[in-house]
């Protein structure tokens, strides 16, 4: 059977893949931030995984206003980089795995969650910047991607609460899989950051560490907190936090093992944050 | 009934719900229309022309040639799709979001070096500092 066995965590600011893209990331403002996966990046080339479940948000790029599905799943075998206005990222084209997808849509849909199928999607940096950062510059990510994005672009997005029952749904959804995988599930996106208006350039060290603490240790109390906490105290954009607890979710009732922590100010508008846990055996 | 909005009273900010949605639904396509090269390259060549092509309000229209992000959202915009017209003009994420706050572009990046700008006084429109 296939199973779960780390969680990855990581915001997915665009200027960490232009950073990376553009040769920039041994200077001093981008090595602070690259210096927090070094660890990620060991373990994940030690022991990879066989599949990457990876949840993220679609910034204006797949879809735009005239469809906004709240969680999509990407069922395809390759998914090509989009071009988001920069010209599309030199980063490899994502390989799917459709039949682990589409086992996963078959088992979740009947878990009460009404996904959107997607068989042809570009991924935005939304989806690259989090491989970028624990893979590095590579000719071929090393695993295939399943894409599953969660609309944080309009409000209202999903809750906290429905997040985190989704990821238990997609939990059990592997587990059902005959091969035997072994997934990783990573959540994106966050911390603190507005990108709008006269209150851009926030930063909540404080919520975003009080985050970090409760979706380690009371992911279920986290899931409590409501949409308004988020955009009043962690930033308009802040609240694209909920996609972690889809991938806290998908862990094990037991505690996790914390493998790596990490937190940084700034990335560009955006404080870094970077976790990662992994299953008790 | 009308909906709930609790985020109103959240200062300098404008929640992208179904309102701004259907408000700034032309506003924000047009932006989408700009992820593709030989757009990119026909809007700059006349803007006034290009946006002609569009249902938009005169208003929305003159906030775009302006380049006036702010007023862009508070005619329905949102920040991930005026984020094309910002890289049609080769601006990063960090410059246009410094462009709707007041403060110079240097003044920007480095109230962001130092922490960014702080939660206290920011929660609710009046909350003391």
């Amino acid at each position: 059977m296939a199973k779960i066995t780390a969680s990855v965590y990581t915001s997915h600011v665009p200027a960490i893949g232009a950073a990376l893209d553009l040769g920039k990331s041994q200077e001093p403002y981008w090595q602070k931030v690259f210096a927090g996966y070094e660890f990620g990046k060991r373990w994940l080339r030690e022991d990879p995984p066989d599949v990457i479940f990876l949840v993220y948000n679609d910034h204006a790029n797949a879809f735009s206003l005239e469809m906004i599905p709240t969680f999509a799943i990407g069922t395809a075998a390759a998914f090509p980089i989009a071009d988001e206005g920069w010209g599309p990222r030199p980063v490899p084209a994502v390989v799917g795995h459709p039949e682990l997808a589409a086992h996963i849509a078959q088992s979740v849909i009947q878990d009460d969650f009404d996904l959107t199928i997607v068989n042809k999607m570009a991924v935005d940096h939304g989806l690259t910047v989090p491989l970028s950062l624990m893979c590095g510059q590579v000719d071929a990510w090393p695993c295939p991607v399943i894409p599953f994005a969660v609309n944080v672009v309009q409000y209202p997005v999903p809750s906290g609460r429905r997040c985190l029952a989704l990821g238990r749904a997609l939990r059990k959804a592997v587990g059902s899989y005959d091969e035997p995988l072994k997934v990783q599930v990573w959540g994106t996106g966050g911390m603190s950051h507005q990108l709008q208006g006269p209150r851009a350039g926030l930063i909540n060290r404080e919520f975003d560490n009080a985050f970090l603490d409760r979706l380690i240790a009371d992911p279920e109390g986290q899931a409590q907190v409501p949409h308004i906490d988020y955009v009043r105290e962690a930033g308009s954009e802040g609240i694209e936090l909920v996609m972690w607890l889809i991938a806290r979710g998908a862990m094990s009732d037991r505690p996790p093992k914390v493998l790596h922590r990490f937190y940084h100010v700034p990335a560009s508008n955006t404080a870094v944050g970077h976790l990662i846990l992994e299953n008790p055996a | 009934m009308p909906l709930e909005k609790p985020y109103l009273d959240v200062p300098g900010t404008t929640i992208f719900d179904a309102e701004q949605s259907r408000k700034g639904y032309h506003l924000n396509q047009f932006c989408m229309s700009l992820m593709k090269a030989e757009n990119r390259a026909r809007f700059k060549a006349g803007e006034r022309a290009y946006l002609d092509e569009w249902p938009m309000t005169e208003e929305q229209k003159q906030a775009v040639m302006a380049r006036d992000l702010n007023r862009c959202i508070a005619l329905g915009g949102n920040i991930y799709f005026l984020a094309k017209i910002g890289a049609t003009d080769g601006k990063s994420f960090q410059q246009m979001a410094g462009s709707m706050t007041g403060l110079s572009e240097e003044q920007y990046r480095d109230m962001m070096i130092s922490g960014g700008r702080s939660i206290v006084g920011n929660r609710y429109v009046g909350e003391q500092r």
